[in-house]
């Protein structure tokens, strides 16, 4: 299975990863209409101290905390992928609280907001990982 | 300063309707240059600190950055032009000899832009590279003069040691301390996947790339530096450099500020001191003393490598090569004016040395008219930008070129040439960590690989066109070029005929 890993020796902390991730939640084609004007509220952040940085995502566990823990069934688990159906969630925030990555966080819109490899976005592979101008962060079976 | 006598060359350009303040520009300039006014939710940047290295506006995500010229203007002149005039006030500020990096960026004639190469017409087929055999392996290193038999009528193969390159190109010489780790470990890489070879240049090998040995030329400079038993058995040949074509007759300067931990290791020179190399080889005065040395190192590697000496072409470089190839010497390599470097005095790189073609053309022929073409191969650098200025270059009578800025440009570099201030934003020509981390060799040694696998295609292609399935048909073949634009000094020099003829 596919997944989105982080070489942390090749971060450079530019936080591009963010905006292209929040670029493509929007499913619009231009990123500057997209996020002109507006906070973002990407699904994958950087965590840096002095030289280290890292960007943080869901890891998609395979034992998800976070899908275990979903009152509602908001949180599912298929194809490794963990999505969230906004619908369903009733920001009750279970999730966030048991996530040991802190990888899933509230959005505006009240429902919770996580890495879906962005199966749901226009571009069906993951932005971060094209965005991402060292390769730092890959999308590699390991 | 009060009074600003320069007016930054080069002024950022941002699309504000485009620019969605993700701030990565100021988080990627090392030069400061942009910066987030939180007041005014707004990027700006301070043109003074831009080089134009197109960092920021790589990375852009909204293409909202461009760079572009300030097109300030001085009240210039044919003979006092904008630049003279900045250079004359930047001395009489700073007191100081100007520094430059890269290569000669002046008006002098290209000529590798004045040959035009043959193709094939109807008497003689051209050959299509896709379906017909196309040999570019090409074998460095003195040829065997006769062939020789054995008692029994077999041949005697005791041909000279040599260097064996898939095809005539070698990363040229950049020492590991004006080049990153990074960007040494792309093109050791690189190398060893292409079956070339590259050039440790004088900074000595770091331990981690020993393993590329087979694909590693290792150089013994005036400084001497990181010269050990193991550094010249680690190798597929060892070059002996005496001269550069960027700064012909002078030595090279490492500020002790780049010299730390590996570095200084790698060199053998204690952390934080300058590494200065002498202008000469304090032990070479003669073709004589240069004997000593070709033949103290294939001593010491008991005669199972190459050995090149690498001169900058200057006006004699005939007579040199002459020398050089009765040195005992395998390889000559000839470094023209438009090489590049880390730093080098802007004088001395602006308006010494000649062009690389007139000096190749010149010491082949020497070679040849004196009988001793075989005892050496030749090597061409000094600016070969393209697939075409190889097939020119060999078609002069070249061997190989190395190409070094080609190498570079390939990593990233966009050639703002500000090596020597030590904090290039695409993490070349640098040791802060944090900068060379910004060049991943895994997608660096990718780069180069690419590159020159379309050379390759690419000399295949004019090689078919011209009829010739074998690189070594096209070594010193110079009815395949025609000049144009040239006088007739200059093509009797090249030893080709103007187009037309």
């Amino acid at each position: 299975m596919k997944r989105v890993y982080v070489n942390e020796q090749w971060c450079l902390g530019c936080h591009l990863c963010e905006y292209y991730c929040a670029f493509a939640g929007t499913n619009e084609r231009d990123m500057a209409r997209a996020l002109k004007g507006i906070t973002i509220n990407p699904n994958i952040r950087i965590e840096e101290y002095g030289n280290v940085s890292f960007a943080v995502s869901c890891r998609h566990c395979t034992q998800p905390l976070c899908v275990k823990g979903c009152i509602t069934g908001a949180l599912t688990q298929g194809d490794g992928v963990i999505t969230v159906d906004k619908d369903k969630c009733i920001s009750c925030y279970t999730c966030v609280l048991s996530c040991p990555f802190g990888a899933i966080a509230p959005s505006p819109d009240g429902a919770v907001s996580k890495c879906e490899m962005c199966v749901k976005s226009l571009e069906g592979v993951p932005q971060c990982v094209e965005g991402c101008p060292n390769s730092a962060i890959v999308y590699e079976e390991r | 300063m009060a009074v600003k006598y320069i007016y930054p060359d080069y002024e950022v350009a941002r699309n504000y309707d485009r620019c969605i303040v993700c701030r990565v520009c100021e988080r990627q300039c090392a030069n400061a240059a942009h910066e987030y006014v939180p007041n005014m939710d707004k990027m700006v940047s301070d043109d003074d600190k831009c080089v134009n290295c197109h960092r920021c506006v790589s990375l852009c995500p909204t293409r909202a950055l461009k760079i572009t010229e300030s097109g300030h203007a001085f009240k210039e002149n044919k003979n006092w032009s904008a630049r003279q005039i900045k250079e004359v006030y930047k001395q009489a500020e700073s007191g100081g000899v100007l520094l430059s990096s890269m290569g000669n960026p002046d008006d002098y004639p290209v000529y590798f832009d004045k040959i035009l190469i043959n193709a094939s017409q109807v008497t003689n087929p051209s050959i299509d590279p896709l379906r017909e055999p196309m040999e570019t392996r090409v074998f460095l290193g003195s040829k065997p003069q006769e062939i020789k038999r054995s008692a029994d009528g077999g041949i005697v193969c005791d041909a000279p040691v040599h260097l064996d390159l898939r095809m005539p190109v070698m990363f040229s010489a950049m020492s590991y301390g004006s080049i990153s780790y990074n960007a040494h470990e792309s093109i050791a890489r690189a190398a060893e996947a292409l079956g070339i070879c590259y050039n440790t240049g004088e900074g000595g090998l770091h331990e981690d790339f020993y393993k590329y040995g087979g694909n590693t030329i290792v150089q013994v400079a005036s400084g001497r530096f990181g010269v050990h038993k193991g550094y010249l058995d680690a190798a597929a040949a060892i070059e002996i450099k005496m001269g550069q074509g960027a700064k012909p007759g002078i030595g090279g300067h490492l500020p002790g500020t780049k010299t730390v931990g590996d570095i200084s290791r790698t060199r053998m020179i204690p952390e934080g001191s300058d590494a200065i190399s002498p202008a000469p080889h304090h032990d070479i005065y003669s073709i004589e003393d240069l004997r000593q040395l070709v033949y103290s190192l294939k001593e010491a590697t008991a005669y199972t490598k190459p050995v090149i000496v690498k001169i900058a072409a200057v006006h004699n470089v005939a007579a040199i090569a002459s020398g050089i190839a009765r040195s005992g010497a395998d390889i000559i390599s000839i470094d023209g004016f438009r090489g590049g470097t880390g730093a080098a005095p802007t004088r001395i790189r602006d308006n010494v040395g000649i062009p690389v073609e007139l000096a190749l053309a010149s010491v082949d022929k020497r070679l040849r008219d004196e009988g001793i073409r075989d005892n050496v191969s030749v090597l061409a650098a000094g600016s070969i930008r393209n697939s075409a200025d190889v097939v020119k270059a060999i078609a002069l009578g070249a061997d190989a070129v190395y190409i070094g800025t080609a190498v570079l440009l390939a990593l990233g570099c966009h050639l703002c040439r500000t090596c020597n201030v030590g904090k290039c934003n695409w993490g070349i020509a640098t040791q802060a960590p944090e900068l060379v981390r910004r060049l991943n060799p895994n997608s660096g040694y990718k780069r180069l690989v690419n590159l020159m696998t379309a050379w390759r295609h690419e000399i295949e292609e004019m090689m078919g066109g011209m009829g010739i399935n074998s690189i070594e048909s096209l070594r010193g073949n110079r009815l395949m070029l025609r000049g144009v634009g040239m006088n007739e000094k200059e093509l009797e020099i090249l030893g080709i005929k103007h187009a037309g003829e």
